[in-house]
């Protein structure tokens, strides 16, 4: 017994030298990971900046309010794409959240052992489905289950909200929307899983001695505590739906124009689709004015984050971050 | 030191399932390959069992462009590269990143859809533009109970594509449809959302044919369409929508309409007649412009065979053009030499003679002989270091 124990802790006393080296390199070796990071996203900064010249000195900040995009006049505007990736991203968050985190909540605190791990396996194969997959589906599936059924549903008993009228399609976005929901659902959920496992048993123990319900245990106890977790979990679903390209261009139906009455119903446009479809046979002006509108998509992401990590603090923050 | 514990016993002893289940996954993986591998072997993934050593003096002709000349000109290859062993390389990148990439001396042969503008025509005049094969637009519709080819004409299509014209029941379409009963349903206009040859076709044929849509709209690869349509990527995607939707009309190539079983109409041409769009209705488009072509040198900006004349000729029809420099001793550092331009120009001799045939199985439509003819001046207009090449 004292023999091997003795040798054990002789190896770790005998190099000391040699594991402050060892920690020097590891320690310079991760820096340096983190870094790569950094100068990565400063590069495509710097090169989106640099290529997007022309157009941001052509038409300054009056690109972001402009509403027309015709190559055929040189006339260039990021509106209505900045309208069409918040407007179908918000969908899918308002759609897919809901769900994800119920998902999440029963994966964590109710469903028995048995089903647990094979409904997780099913969600996390869900999100490694291609996006092209979940387009062909959109076209053959959604869009005619929404023009039949789904937007002369919502016409019949809301019609009187303008983003419910006009012509249906099926294309637009709303059904971008709704594919987007789909396709942020397993990333939203098993990263809210993970928060929620994380949740220490006590808290749960604590609240139900305590003579809370269920309900009332995972609401006050599990979800408090596991907000920050489940909020990062959020913002990447939106960083997804944000800069998803290929499901979206093939059911938002592409119309460059903030639709009449913001009708979701309406074919429209978002920002990365309008560049993935046309970047390839851009020149000059229009070229410049894609990749200014990368850079455009780039501040949006970054502004919702901070907007909602601000009012995350603004909510929670005094409550106390130890929850 | 003998009776020390070794260290898989530890871990077995500490870990006993992880570590069998670890022996599992290693297994499962290692059968996995070996079953794709073997499976691999069989299909000839590897080239194993063929004559594949290269040969060191393979010619490798590069050439990017058009994706609509993309189908027929891989068929090119592989053909062309049995036939002499020259091996053609041609990537699908889009008519305009093809005219940037043979102005920049980067590729053997460029592809394009719509010809050199003015601009870029004064810029490289040594640039000369061979017609290759020949494509027509055709109007594809779906509109439950109505025949499959009805008659349309260029200013109904303006109309509708400028959402004057919303309903199928509208009394113009009805009007030189006698005797067809059109429902009362919304029409869905559809257009491609990246910027194509097929666009140009279509905006240069309503500019052509109407003077609003000239003033309003104009003609380009892409242009900015009217409010409340559709945009779809590609003739597949254009024609994935007019296929699900009631209502829609699309222009695709004649290729795709037909794959996908679409009803098209017929299109009132210059000479008032309706015309199916098909092969022969296409050529016709192209022999009777075949006379007034320009040199291969000379700017063809100008040039289209929208709205052509001649009884049978189809209204909506386009050529594809390879780019090819009159001298080919202009590329940098010495990659033409006499034998590769040799090469580039047997090729595109073999293709507007041997490789129509090929183009025709395609769907694609056969070069007028009127046309090869222009074709053939071209390429024997070629040199290399001021001498000319076989063709």
């Amino acid at each position: 017994m004292a023999f091997p124990l003795r040798r054990g802790a002789r190896r770790v006393r005998t190099n000391p030298t040699a594991s402050s080296l060892g920690d020097v390199l590891f320690r310079l070796g991760s820096g340096a990971a983190g870094v790569v990071l950094l100068v990565v996203l400063g590069l495509m900064v710097l090169v989106l900046v640099v290529s997007g010249e022309q157009s941001m000195r052509t038409f300054g900040l009056g690109f972001l309010g402009n509403n027309i995009w015709d190559p055929n006049t040189s006339q260039f505007g990021a509106l209505p794409f900045i309208f069409g990736t918040l407007v179908t991203s918000a969908i899918a968050l308002l759609l897919g959240v809901p769900i994800s985190l119920g998902i999440a909540i029963f994966l964590v605190e109710l469903a028995p052992a048995a089903v647990r791990t094979p409904l997780a396996y099913v969600v996390e194969l869900l999100a490694a489905i291609p996006s092209v997959i979940y387009g062909l589906w959109g076209i053959f599936v959604l869009v005619p289950v929404m023009s039949n059924y789904v937007d002369p549903a919502l016409q019949s008993t809301l019609g009187f909200l303008p983003i419910f009228q006009g012509a249906i399609y099926g294309y637009g976005l709303l059904t971008a929307g709704v594919i987007l929901a789909i396709m942020i659902i397993p990333t939203v959920a098993a990263i809210s899983r993970d928060a929620l496992l994380a949740v220490p048993q006590s808290q749960r123990e604590a609240a139900l001695s305590l003579g809370a319900t269920r309900w009332e245990s995972t609401r006050m106890a599990v979800l408090t505590y596991a907000r920050s977790g489940i909020f990062g979990a959020v913002m990447l679903g939106f960083g997804r739906a944000a800069g998803e390209t290929i499901a979206v261009t093939m059911v938002i139906g592409n119309a460059n124009e903030i639709p009449r009455g913001f009708s979701l119903l309406a074919p429209a446009q978002t920002l990365s689709s309008l560049i993935a479809t046309n970047i390839r046979e851009a020149f000059g002006l229009q070229a410049s004015a894609l990749i200014e509108l990368a850079l455009v998509l780039l501040l949006v992401t970054l502004i919702i984050n901070v907007f909602a990590r601000v009012m995350v603090w603004r909510v929670f923050g005094e409550r106390g971050e130890t929850a | 030191m003998a009776n020390e514990p070794t260290k898989p016993d530890e871990m077995e002893s500490l870990h006993p399932r992880s570590s069998r289940r670890g022996l599992w996954i290693g297994i499962a993986a290692v059968v996995v390959v070996v079953v794709i591998l073997a499976g691999g072997l069989t299909t000839g993934w590897f080239g194993l069992g063929g004559s594949t050593t290269p040969n060191p003096q393979t010619i490798t002709l590069n050439g990017a462009g058009s994706t609509f000349a993309l189908p027929v000109i891989s068929a090119w290859s592989t053909q062309y590269d049995t036939l002499t062993g020259v091996q053609i390389n041609y990537q699908g990148t889009g008519s305009g990143a093809g005219i940037s990439a043979i102005i920049a001396k980067s590729l053997d042969f460029g592809a394009t859809d719509a010809p050199l503008n003015s601009t870029q025509h004064a810029q490289n005049p040594s640039l000369l533009t061979i017609p290759e094969s020949l494509g027509a637009v055709t109007m594809a519709y779906n509109v439950p109970g109505v025949p499959a080819h009805i008659n349309m004409t260029g200013t109904i299509i303006a109309d509708i594509y400028l959402r004057l014209i919303t309903n199928w029941n509208d009394a113009n379409i009805s009007a030189v449809n006698p005797g067809v009963t059109f429902p009362n349903l919304a029409i869905l206009p559809v257009h491609r959302s990246d910027a194509s040859g097929t666009t140009y076709c279509f905006t240069n044929y309503l500019s052509v044919v109407n003077s609003q849509w000239a003033s309003q709209i104009g003609t380009a690869k892409s242009v900015s369409w009217p409010s409340g349509e559709i945009g779809a990527q590609g003739n597949q995607g254009v024609a994935a929508v007019v296929q699900g939707q009631h209502g829609a009309i699309g222009y695709v190539e004649l290729a795709y309409s037909l794959q996908n079983n679409l009803a098209y109409a017929k299109v009132k041409n210059a000479a008032g007649s309706y015309i199916l769009p098909t092969l022969n209705s296409t050529a016709a488009a192209a022999t009777n412009a075949a006379g007034t072509l320009p040199a291969g040198n000379a700017d063809w900006s100008h040039v289209s065979i929208v709205n052509a004349t001649g009884a049978d000729s189809y209204p909506i029809a386009t050529f594809t053009y390879l780019l090819v420099f009159q001298e080919l001793n202009v590329y940098p550092g010495g990659v033409m030499i006499h034998a590769r331009a040799q090469a580039l120009v047997s090729f595109l001799s073999w293709a507007v003679h041997d490789g129509q045939s090929t183009a025709a199985t395609l769907q694609y439509v056969p070069l007028p002989s009127a046309v090869v003819t222009g074709d053939v001046a071209s390429i024997q207009s070629i040199t290399f270091n001021g001498q000319s090449l076989s063709a």
